[in-house]
C-alpha cells in the first residue's frame, strides 16, 4: 500500500509542470498540452482521494474532468488551426493585437 | 332606501362628462385632422402618404372655399354640448325638488359612488352630497351653464376649433359640479383643480395669441399659490379631525373643541389657509391680478367661469367651512377686511378702464369682495344669496358685452362704441336690466342680496359701521362705473369705425334667448330672499338655515353666531330701512354722477383726467399692482432662479455628475494599461491570483 501523500505529491508535481508549461511556453500547442497535464494532475488527486476514502465520487469526478478535457482539446485544437490559417504562426507572443 | 330621483344624483356630474367624451371624440377624430389639413400640416402619427397628399391639397386655391361650409360635426357638437348640461340641470332640479320635500333637518343626501382612497386611517370615498347649500350651487352652475352653452353656440359660430371649445366647456361643467357636489375636501379639491385647469385651457383658448397664453399661465400660477393653502389646510383638517368628509369634520367640531384639541389658533390656521385658496380662486387681494387678464378668453368663458361659477368657488368653500370659520374670529376679521378692501379697491379701478370686458372683470372682483365681506361678518346666507344673484346679472353683463363685441366684429374698446341702442335693442334692454340689478336699484335682484350684505356688515357682531361704510361707498362706485359703461356703449353719438358700424347687427337667437332668460332672472332672482323688514319671507335664508345655523350654534362662538343669524332682532326695523334707503341714495348718486359726466357734460371726464394727471394715471394703470408684483415677486424669483441655475445647477449638480464621469475616465485611462495583449502575462496574473488565494486560505486554516 502506497501512502496517499505519494499520490498527492505526484498530482502536485504534474499540476506544477502543467502550470509552468502554460505560463512559460510560447507555442500554443504546448500550452494546450500543459493544460491537459494540469487537468490530469487534478485527476490523480481525485482518484487517489476517492480510493482512500472508499468513495466512488472521486472516480466519477475524474471521468467528468476527462470529458471536459476532451471537449476542451477539440475546441482548443480547432481554434489553433483557425489561428494558424489566419496568422501562419502559433507563437502567442505574436498575438497581441487585443490590448488597451 | 326610497330616494327616488335622488339616486340619480350621480348623473349631474356624469352627463357633462359624457359630453366631454363624445365631443372629445369629435374634436380628436373629425376636427383636428381638418384643422391640421387647413394648416397644411401632416397628421402626426398618421400615414405618411396620406399626410403628404393632404398637405398637397391645401396648395390649391379651390380647397379654401370648402372650409367656410359648416361641417356636419359642428351641428353634432352644437347639439351635444348644451344638451348634456341642460339634462344635468333637469336632473339637478328634480333632485333639489325631491330634497325640498323632506323635512328641514333631513335635507342632506349623500350618495357614495365608490370607495376612492383607503390608506390607513385615511378613508376618502368618491361621494356626492346634496344639501341646501350644494343644491343652490348645483342649480346655479347647471342653469347658468346651460344658458351660456346655448349662447356659445351662437357666439363661437365663426370659430374653427369649435369642438375643442365645447370639450373644455363641458369638462369645466364636470369639474365644477364635482367641486360643489363633493362630500369631502379632497374630492372638492379635485374639482377645484379641474376648474383651474379648464380656466387655463379656456383663457389660453386662442393660444396663437401671446397675451392669451400668458394670461392663461398667469391665472394658473396665481391659482396654484392659493391651492397650496388649500392643500395645507386639508392636511391640518385631516390631522385634527381624522377625516376629510364634511359631515364628519363638522360633527366632530364641538367634541374636539371641548377636549381642547381644536384650539382657536389651530382653527385660525386652517381657516386662513383655506382663505388663501379662496383668494386665489375667487380673485381677492392679493391674488386677484389674474382675473382681469383672464378676459383674453372667449367672452362666454368670461361669463361662465370668470364671473358666474368658478370664481365663486372660494365663497362656496368658505361658506361650506363656516363651522370652522366661526371658531376663528381673527380669520373672520381678515376675510371681512380683505373682502371690503377688494370690493372698493377694484371698483375704483373699474372707473377708468376703457375695455368693456375689463370693466366687468374688475366689477366681478369687487362683487366677489362683497361676498367675502358677507362671509367675514358671519352672513354666509347673504354671501350665497349674492353669489346667486351675481351669477345671474354678471353672466348677463358678460354675455351682453359679448353680444356687443360680436356685433362690432370684435371691438372691445368703449371709446369706439356709443349709440348702440338702436343696433342691438335686445342686448341693450337685457344689459340695462342687469346694470340696474348690480347697481342695487330696489326691486332688482342685486338690491336684495347687496343690501342683505350691507345690513349684516353693519349689524352682525362681526361687523362694524366702517365695513358698512366701505361697502356702501363701493356700491356707489359700482353704480357709477356700470352706468358709465352703459352710457358709453349704448347712448350718445356713435364713435364707431364706419366700417364696423355698417356691419353692426343684433345677435342670433341662440344668443338673445339666453340673454332674455338671464334678464328675467336678474330682475326676479332676488325675490326669493326678500327680507322680513320689507314684508318678505326670506325663503332663501330659511332654505339655507339647516346648513349654517345648527353647526354655528354648536361652535364655541355659538352665541355670537346665532346672534349673527338673528342680528336683525337686536336692531330696529327703522334702522334697517334707513340704512337701506341710504345705500340706495348712494347708488343713485353714483348713477347721477355717471349721467352728468357721460351724458350732460361729456367733456368733463377728460378735463378731470387732465386736472389730476397723476391720480388718473395711477388708477388707469390699475395702481401699478401688476408692475409692483413684477418688481417685488417675479423679478426676485427670476433672479433667485437664475442664481440657483448658474450656481447650484450648473456648478454644483453638473459638477458632481461631470466630476464622477471624469474620475472614472481618468482611472480607466491608467488601468487599461494592464491590458497588455500578451497572453502569457494574463496567464501569469491568473496564476498569481490563484496562488495568493490558495495561500490566503492555507494561512487562515493554519492560524485557526
Amino acid at each position: 500500500m502506497i501512502a496517499p501523500s505519494a499520490y498527492l505529491l505526484l498530482s502536485a508535481v504534474l499540476f506544477g509542470i502543467g502550470v509552468v508549461g502554460v505560463v512559460a511556453r510560447k507555442n500554443v500547442l504546448i500550452i494546450l498540452m500543459s493544460v491537459e497535464l494540469m487537468l490530469n494532475g487534478v485527476n490523480v488527486a481525485f482518484v487517489a482521494a476517492g480510493s482512500y476514502l472508499g468513495d466512488a465520487a472521486g472516480g466519477v469526478f475524474a471521468f467528468m474532468v476527462m470529458t471536459v478535457a476532451a471537449a476542451e482539446a477539440a475546441v482548443g485544437l480547432a481554434l489553433l488551426i483557425a489561428l494558424y490559417r489566419l496568422k501562419e504562426t502559433i507563437d502567442i507572443t505574436e498575438l497581441k493585437v487585443l490590448k488597451w | 332606501m326610497v330616494n327616488g330621483i335622488l339616486d340619480y344624483l350621480w348623473l349631474v356630474p356624469a352627463l357633462p362628462l359624457l359630453g366631454v367624451v363624445l365631443n372629445g371624440a369629435v374634436a380628436l377624430f373629425a376636427e383636428r385632422p381638418l384643422l391640421l389639413k387647413e394648416a397644411g400640416l401632416p397628421l402626426p402619427g398618421g400615414h405618411g402618404a396620406h399626410g403628404h397628399d393632404s398637405s398637397h391639397g391645401t396648395g390649391h386655391g379651390d380647397s379654401h372655399g370648402e372650409h367656410h361650409e359648416a361641417p356636419a360635426y359642428r351641428k353634432l357638437v352644437a347639439f351635444i354640448a348644451p344638451a348634456v348640461v341642460g339634462a344635468a340641470f333637469v336632473v339637478a332640479l328634480l333632485c333639489v325638488l325631491s330634497l325640498a320635500s323632506r323635512p328641514a333637518d333631513g335635507r342632506t343626501f349623500v350618495q357614495v359612488l365608490f370607495p376612492w382612497i383607503q390608506a390607513g386611517s385615511l378613508l376618502v370615498p368618491a361621494a356626492l352630497q346634496l344639501d341646501p347649500l350644494s343644491s343652490v350651487m348645483a342649480l346655479v352652475v347647471t342653469g347658468v351653464g346651460f344658458l351660456i352653452h346655448v349662447y356659445s353656440v351662437g357666439y363661437m359660430s365663426h370659430e374653427r376649433a369649435f369642438a375643442r371649445y365645447f370639450v373644455y366647456l363641458n369638462l369645466f361643467m364636470f369639474a365644477m359640479l364635482t367641486l360643489v357636489l363633493a362630500n369631502n375636501y379632497l374630492l372638492m379639491f379635485v374639482g377645484w383643480e379641474g376648474v383651474g385647469l379648464c380656466s387655463y385651457l379656456l383663457i389660453g383658448f386662442w393660444y396663437e395669441k401671446r397675451s392669451a397664453s400668458d394670461a392663461g399661465k398667469k391665472a394658473f400660477i396665481a391659482n396654484r399659490i392659493g391651492d397650496f393653502g388649500v392643500l395645507l389646510a386639508m392636511f391640518l383638517v385631516f390631522w385634527t379631525f381624522g377625516s376629510l368628509t364634511y359631515t364628519e369634520v363638522f360633527a366632530r367640531v364641538p367634541l374636539l373643541r371641548e377636549s381642547g384639541v381644536l384650539t382657536t389658533g389651530l382653527a385660525t390656521a386652517i381657516t386662513l389657509l383655506l382663505f388663501l385658496g379662496a383668494t386665489g380662486k375667487s380673485a381677492q387681494i392679493p391674488l386677484y391680478v389674474w382675473l382681469p387678464d383672464a378676459m383674453e378668453g372667449p367672452t362666454p368663458v368670461s361669463a361662465l367661469i370668470h364671473a358666474a361659477t368658478m370664481v365663486t368657488a372660494g365663497v362656496y368653500m368658505v361658506a361650506r367651512s363656516s363651522a370652522l370659520f366661526l371658531l376663528a374670529p381673527d380669520t373672520m376679521m381678515v376675510v371681512a377686511v380683505i373682502g371690503a378692501v377688494t370690493a372698493i379697491f377694484s371698483a375704483t379701478i373699474g372707473i377708468c378702464q376703457t375695455d368693456i370686458k375689463r370693466v366687468l372683470a374688475y366689477s366681478t372682483v369687487s362683487q366677489l369682495g362683497y361676498m367675502f365681506l358677507a362671509c367675514g361678518v358671519g352672513a354666509f346666507t347673504a354671501a350665497i344669496f349674492h353669489l346667486m344673484t351675481h351669477a345671474f346679472f354678471k353672466a348677463l353683463l358678460f354675455l351682453g358685452s359679448g353680444s356687443v363685441i360680436h356685433a362690432l366684429s370684435g371691438e372691445q374698446d368703449m371709446r369706439k362704441m356709443g349709440g348702440l341702442k338702436k343696433y342691438v335693442p335686445v342686448t341693450f334692454a337685457t344689459m340695462f336690466a342687469a346694470t340696474l340689478a348690480i347697481a342695487g336699484i330696489p326691486g332688482f335682484s342685486g338690491f336684495f342680496s347687496k343690501d342683505e350684505i350691507l345690513w349684516q356688515s353693519f349689524s352682525s357682531p362681526h361687523g362694524s359701521p366702517v365695513l358698512w361704510g366701505i361697502g356702501a361707498l363701493a356700491a356707489g362706485i359700482t353704480a357709477f362705473y356700470m352706468f358709465r359703461l352703459v352710457y358709453l356703449t349704448f347712448f350718445g353719438e356713435s364713435r364707431m369705425d364706419p366700417e364696423v358700424e355698417k356691419h353692426a347687427h343684433e345677435s342670433p337667437w341662440t344668443m338673445t334667448v339666453p340673454l332674455t332668460i338671464l334678464a328675467v332672472l336678474s330682475v326676479a332672482g332676488g325675490w326669493v330672499g326678500i327680507p322680513a323688514v320689507l314684508g318678505g319671507s326670506n325663503l332663501f335664508e330659511h332654505w339655507l338655515a339647516p346648513v349654517f345655523h345648527p353647526v354655528a350654534a354648536a361652535g364655541a362662538h355659538g352665541a355670537a353666531a346665532a346672534g349673527a343669524a338673528e342680528g336683525a332682532v337686536h336692531h330696529s326695523a327703522t334702522l334697517e330701512i334707513g340704512l337701506m334707503a341710504l345705500s340706495v341714495a348712494i347708488a343713485l348718486c353714483g348713477i347721477g354722477l355717471a349721467y352728468f359726466l357721460y351724458r350732460v357734460r361729456t367733456g368733463k371726464p377728460a378735463e378731470i383726467a387732465k386736472k389730476w394727471p397723476t391720480l388718473y394715471d395711477v388708477v388707469y394703470h390699475k395702481y401699478y399692482i401688476d408692475e409692483f408684483y413684477e418688481w417685488a415677486v417675479i423679478r426676485r424669483i427670476v433672479n433667485i432662479s437664475t442664481g440657483l441655475w448658474q450656481m447650484f445647477d450648473a456648478l454644483f449638480i453638473d459638477g458632481i455628475v461631470n466630476g464622477a464621469a471624469g474620475l472614472v475616465r481618468a482611472a480607466g485611462d491608467r488601468v487599461r494599461r494592464l491590458q497588455g495583449g500578451v497572453v502569457g502575462g494574463y496567464a501569469f496574473s491568473l496564476l498569481a491570483g490563484a496562488v495568493l488565494l490558495v495561500g490566503y486560505i492555507l494561512y487562515r486554516s493554519v492560524v485557526q
